[in-house]
């Protein structure tokens, strides 16, 4: 691991160098938003940007994946990605979350398309220049993130740090010129950024300890917050749609032309969503809106920790706060509310 | 990332078996025997597989069948979505996919050794059931009564007929059977399930007591049986749940922290204390 001075006007000359070789996914204005999509230019890279509309998860585990294709009668043949690819802009909170992700994806059975598409990956990530509206990084720890990356850019004003963090990370270094070490003034800088972004990236303020929320849960399961909260969820699965650590799918079969042949593709799906647990012949093992609104907060605050080491599966990137329309999927609101209601001792 | 990985077994991929024997048992139960086309299939009691046919899509199915019997495995497969109707129409030397088998929760055959067994079977739960009896009765020797009660719908869903006639005439198996609605011909009893529980009460003694049927049946099943004082770790739970992946990712099998799939689909119920939605 080494720390270097990049020169901002260097760097894009840089990312431009990149943008001729491979396929470079980037950071970049929507309107009036931002979201990861391949970069064509440098210039169009936004790293002061607030937050993306969709997580780079999408690149992992994209929205709609064909898992196999099959002949009738011949058999099941597995696809799996092999482009390689770079993906520039990744912020602390959703690195967390593809680190959680790639725990999920590589333990127990191995899941091979997202693992393969992961290892393909080289990721420059970015720390926070521009806040966001609802995030609170800061309270879930993950403001800064120390690992993941192969490559970690910090605007310290007038350049950027980049900490080398990986070999995938050295061998993309390597093509850039006019990297110096960084100083200890540098370095310097960088602890500030960092320090000022555990309470800049703090809109909302969990009062209590992210490691106290299993625990919290555990006396949780009857509250009537759940109901409460509930009562104006329109079941529509825009919280589980943007969330970085949200990893359920479903699978379906497709048939092509000839009728012979087909794909079976996996996409997304969200246990806000009805019918999400209800099986062939109608019943529904998790029919009431208040068990799924339930069901998806107990997931980030405790069943998911639980298989991958204790981490919290909600990083603080506000996106569902943003996108839920009655106001509700704020998990900060409910484990406060918890907080308040029950104590965490 | 630190890791690679240097061996990429695709877990969603099928192997292809053969559907060497097919008969529809009932207006609903389709009964298939399959073939593994290479390899060898091996498989606890209790454990399930994922089934597909192309184009239609993959459902996950209980083996019904003993693994003593080494040759062929057996499913019954109720038409009730687009899968299972897929199945249904399936025909001599067609070729399914098959994932697994998966369920590390499978029926405990070492534990339930020298012990007494009841199994309590609502409709079509006789079929995961009937994969752990029929390996009881294959390992005789090694267990101790044996005790099957049965209750269906009405006589025209019963199926498996001539086994269970078997079953109820051999010695070393204890088999009752009810059916909620009775016709004319039938001369035996009558009501739910629940009704023969009183009637073993002796054999429920020291028992492990095994549960499989529709969702709605195990709330009183298990009230019969904690009314008739059965200890929670004696009594196991097979559970149903809508399932894609089969290993533990899709997230659809979840109640409360266990998966129906890698934690189960056989559950000991004292182990679901912690998973109010399982029941």
């Amino acid at each position: 691991m080494s720390v270097k001075r990049i020169n901002k006007d260097i760097f894009t000359s840089f990312i431009d160098k990149l943008i001729k070789g491979q396929n470079v996914i980037g950071v970049q204005a929507t309107g009036d938003r931002f979201d990861f999509a391949p970069l064509d230019s440098a210039k169009d890279l936004r790293l002061d940007y607030d937050h993306t509309l969709q997580p780079p998860k999408k690149y992992f585990l994209p929205s709609v994946e064909t898992l196999l294709t099959y002949d009738i009668g011949a058999g099941y043949k597995s696809v799996l990605d092999d482009a390689k690819f770079i993906i520039i802009g990744v912020h602390p909170y959703d690195m967390v979350a593809i680190n959680q992700m790639d725990r999920i994806f590589s333990q127990d059975n191995y899941d091979a398309h997202y693992m393969r598409r992961r290892n393909n990956a080289t990721i420059i990530a970015s720390d926070v220049v521009t806040p966001s509206k609802n995030v609170f990084a800061g309270s879930m720890g993950t403001a800064v993130v120390k690992e993941g990356f192969d490559i970690l850019i910090t605007d310290i004003g007038d350049a950027y740090l980049a900490e080398i963090a990986s070999k995938k990370g050295q061998e993309l270094a390597a093509k850039a010129d006019g990297l110096v070490a960084a100083t200890k003034s540098d370095l310097k800088k960088r602890q500030d950024v960092w320090a000022e972004n555990q309470s800049r990236l703090n809109k909302h303020q969990l009062k209590c300890k992210p490691c106290d929320i299993p625990r919290l849960l555990d006396k949780a399961y009857n509250h009537p917050v759940w109901q409460e909260k509930a009562e104006t969820c329109f079941s529509c699965g825009s919280c589980n749609l943007v969330c970085p650590t949200c990893y359920c799918f479903n699978v379906q079969d497709y048939v092509n032309w000839d009728m012979k042949s087909g794909s079976r593709d996996r996409a997304w799906d969200g246990c806000l969503l009805d019918g999400f647990a209800k099986v062939a012949g109608g019943h529904d093992f998790r029919k009431n809106r208040a068990d799924r609104f339930r069901h998806r907060l107990y997931r980030k605050g405790k069943y998911v920790p639980a298989k991958i080491g204790g981490e919290i599966a909600c990083v603080g990137c506000g996106r569902c706060i943003d996108a839920c329309l009655p106001d509700i999927a704020n998990p900060v609101n409910v484990y406060n509310r918890l907080v308040e209601d029950l104590g965490i001792k | 990332m630190s890791k690679s990985s240097t061996i990429e077994k695709d877990i969603y991929l099928p192997q292809l078996a053969t559907v060497e024997k097919r008969r529809l048992m009932n207006a609903t139960e389709m009964y298939l025997r399959l073939t593994i086309d290479e390899g060898i299939f091996d498989y606890a009691p209790g454990q399930f597989v994922e089934v597909s046919v192309p184009g239609i899509g993959e459902a996950p199915i209980t083996i019904s069948s003993s693994p003593t019997q080494k040759d062929y495995f057996e499913l019954v497969v109720r038409r009730i979505g687009n899968v299972t109707n897929a199945i249904h129409r399936l025909r001599l030397g067609d070729k399914v996919g098959i994932r697994g088998p998966y369920g590390n929760g499978a029926y405990p055959v070492e534990e339930a050794k020298g012990r007494n067994l009841v199994f309590i079977c609502g409709g079509i739960g006789l079929v995961p059931q009937r994969s752990f009896v029929n390996y009881v009765l294959d390992n005789r020797d090694d267990y101790g009564d044996i005790t099957v009660l049965l209750g269906t719908k009405c006589m025209a869903q019963r199926f498996f007929q001539s086994e269970l006639d078997g079953w109820s005439h051999r010695k070393d198996i204890h088999f009752m059977e009810t059916v909620d609605e009775a016709d004319d011909c039938w001369q035996g009893n009558v009501g739910v399930v629940t009704t023969l529980i009183p009637k073993i009460e002796r054999e429920l003694t020291s028992a492990l007591v095994f549960i499989c049927g529709p969702p709605v049946m195990y709330k009183f099943v298990l009230l019969a049986l904690n009314e008739a004082k059965v200890p929670r770790e004696n009594i196991f739970l097979n559970l149903e749940r809508k399932m894609k992946c089969g290993v533990g990712k899709c997230g659809h099998c979840q109640m409360n922290n266990l998966y129906v799939c890698i934690d189960g689909p056989v559950f000991r119920y004292s182990d679901l204390a912690v998973a109010p939605e399982a029941i």
